[in-house]
């Protein structure tokens, strides 16, 4: 049911009857290394090529999610994805694997949410008993496609991020009297595209902040909320910059985020100090294996009741950085709750 | 004593590109392709020779000195041949470098596969 | 369309860029420059180092001996490339591995290497000068450029 100008709320209350974190070997280096599902040494997994490897943490997520959810493949509805890569071709190629209906979708580092989103107002909607959401990046197969050849030595700059290796993905079932102890997808916010006319593809997290804020500005308003009303507030990646700015402008815009618990995966995924990521984490994973591995995690452990998970992105690519456009930024919004919380 | 003076004036090559990375924040391609113009106009003044015979490798090793090379190989056979030089001369110096660049790229891509 | 000179930045925005810039963490330009020069110096005494021993080792003489010694410079890059470390060596050495021809070895052995996955014609033949290509360009139209300038002001060679 639509809230205000861009809410959904979730009254079937849709769980999230699975999900699954696969990552590479620097996530399993970093501070959530415990929560992760499966963790890759090798960054290539085996194959031949990053885009290959790509696809292959993709299935993996998408395999184990399922596997936790205890629904075979050929019970779920519809399986909504995106990535990075041109054409979204992870996804797709997937989808080939899995042989479930397809929806592909693009948000950049905002697919993670994106997808979770649309998969809850599916099954919310009784447009399918179980939908797979998922999303992946790869910091090589990121670098090559948007930057430099891996193995370049070019000096990145202290606003650039790292993008994450892993994948993510989260079964969205539709809610019964035994799924108390499941977390609920309880409402979503869609963004829509910011563009504060930044031009720097090394410091996405200046381009990111202002919409990441709108689409938080836009929830609490539709709904008629505070920040209060949550345990967290995440962003997907804003980092290390980005998260500075959107302090600044919530304390412009007067949002008490003060209220609540507000961190970003892109400086959760990371150990700034140790790694070398500069500003820290990004990428359509980022967002999605430290939600699906640490975030439920907590949830289930009692942790948090209710959190608002803000993935970021930048709708970029190389060719319009070239042609000297700026960059257009989305944020989208999922509030997930634990199964025994109502209004 | 030339040591000394490869060692400077390339380390002082090397700290104008910087300048160009961090303070014109230009992208790596951009800063050494000025850096190969700025190289081609200081042998248009004449001015890259003499500093090659003063700092060596220091003056050599730098990108700049491609622009140097490239400048000289069209010049020089300008001078030969006339006004077809400008466009015969131009690799003549240079194909050493790019070159064994390609042949050992080559070599590699067929060895080795990226560590990411 | 947008015509990006005369695009206007509102207010907004322009505040916006303005806290962004605040915003945004100093490149560490002293340090990064002491690195550059010390790599940089330290490559270039490599160079003349090489040259010296083609000069007197192997009997070429002053004008002929930067051939060998840029090919020597050049393997050496595309090994350390090939090996994986350059791209860390060049993260802590900015323009002191980059403005040396290492750095244009590099950019030329990394692009093959990641390319390799499309082929080898397809693959690492149409991206080897990716990276390079602008650095080739730009110096063979500047030294076209001068030739001609020299050409029609009758300077000669």
């Amino acid at each position: 049911m639509l809230i205000g100008h861009r809410t959904w709320a979730f009254e079937n209350r849709p769980v999230i009857s699975g999900a699954a974190a696969v990552v590479g070997p620097e996530e399993g280096n970093g501070p959530l290394a415990n929560d992760y599902d499966i963790i890759h040494e090798d960054k290539m997994l085996g194959q031949d090529s990053w885009e290959k490897a790509e696809q292959t943490l993709l299935e993996e997520a998408a395999k184990l999610a399922l596997e936790r959810a205890g629904i075979p493949k050929e019970r779920i509805g519809f399986y909504i994805s995106g990535d990075l890569l041109n054409q979204i071709t992870s996804s797709s190629y997937t989808a080939r694997t899995l042989s479930v209906p397809y929806i592909g979708v693009f948000g950049a580092c905002s697919t993670s949410m994106e997808s979770l989103a649309l998969a809850a107002f599916i099954v919310n909607g009784g447009g399918a008993e179980h939908v797979l959401s998922a999303t992946s990046s790869h910091n090589s197969t990121a670098e090559r496609q948007f930057r430099y050849p891996t193995e370049y030595g070019a000096q990145k700059p202290p606003t650039a991020q790292y993008t994450v290796t892993g994948a993510g993905a989260a079964v969205v079932s539709k809610g019964e009297q035994a799924d108390r102890n499941r977390p609920v997808i309880a409402s979503a916010t869609l963004g829509r595209v910011v563009d504060m006319g930044i031009k720097d593809p090394f410091n996405m997290g200046a381009a990111m902040a202002p919409a990441a804020v709108d689409t938080i500005q836009a929830h609490l308003k539709d709904l008629n909320r505070t920040p209060g009303d949550y345990d967290l507030i995440v962003t997907g990646d804003l980092a290390g910059v980005g998260y500075e700015i959107a302090l600044e402008l919530f304390r412009k815009h007067q949002v008490p985020i003060e209220e609540t618990q507000y961190y970003d995966c892109g400086l959760m995924v990371y150990d700034r100090n140790k790694q070398p990521v500069q500003a820290g984490g990004s990428g359509c994973a980022c967002s999605a294996v430290v939600t699906y591995g640490h975030l439920l995690k907590r949830m289930a452990r009692g942790e948090l009741r209710r959190i608002l998970v803000v993935a970021t992105g930048a709708l970029m690519s190389p060719t319009t950085v070239q042609q000297g456009e700026s960059i257009p930024c989305i944020a989208h919004a999922v509030c997930i709750e634990n199964g025994g919380m109502s209004e | 004593m030339t040591f000394l003076w490869a060692f400077v004036v390339g380390g002082l090559i090397c700290v104008a590109g910087q300048i160009l990375l961090d303070v014109f924040k230009m992208t790596p391609g951009k800063a050494m392709s000025t850096l190969v113009v700025c190289g081609a106009i200081l042998d248009a003044f004449k001015l890259y020779e003499p500093l090659i015979e003063f700092a060596g490798a220091g003056a050599t090793v730098p990108i700049t000195s491609f622009g140097n090379a490239l400048v000289h190989g069209a010049l020089s056979e300008l001078e030969r041949d006339g006004w077809i030089g400008v466009i015969t001369g131009i690799f003549e110096v240079t194909s050493a470098g790019i070159s064994s660049a390609i042949v050992f790229s080559f070599l590699a891509a067929l060895f080795v596969k990226p560590k990411g | 369309m947008s015509n990006k000179k005369m695009k206007n930045v509102t207010p907004v925005q322009k505040e916006y860029q303005e806290l962004a810039k605040s915003k945004e963490p100093k490149r560490p330009l002293l340090k990064n420059c002491v690195k550059a020069f010390f790599v940089g110096g330290f490559i270039c005494l490599i160079g003349q180092v090489l040259q010296e021993i083609f000069m007197h080792y192997f009997h070429f003489d002053q004008s002929k001996a930067g051939d060998p010694t840029v090919a020597c410079l050049i393997f050496l890059s595309v090994v350390l490339t090939s090996l994986g470390v350059y791209d860390k060596f060049g993260q802590w050495a900015g323009a002191g591995s980059a403005v040396p021809v290492t750095g244009f070895a590099n950019s030329m052995a990394s692009a093959a290497i990641e390319h390799r996955s499309e082929g080898l014609v397809l693959g690492v033949g149409a991206n080897m000068f990716k990276l390079a290509g602008s650095v080739i360009v730009f110096g063979v139209f500047s030294a076209f450029v001068v030739g001609i300038v020299y050409l029609i002001f009758g300077l000669g060679g």
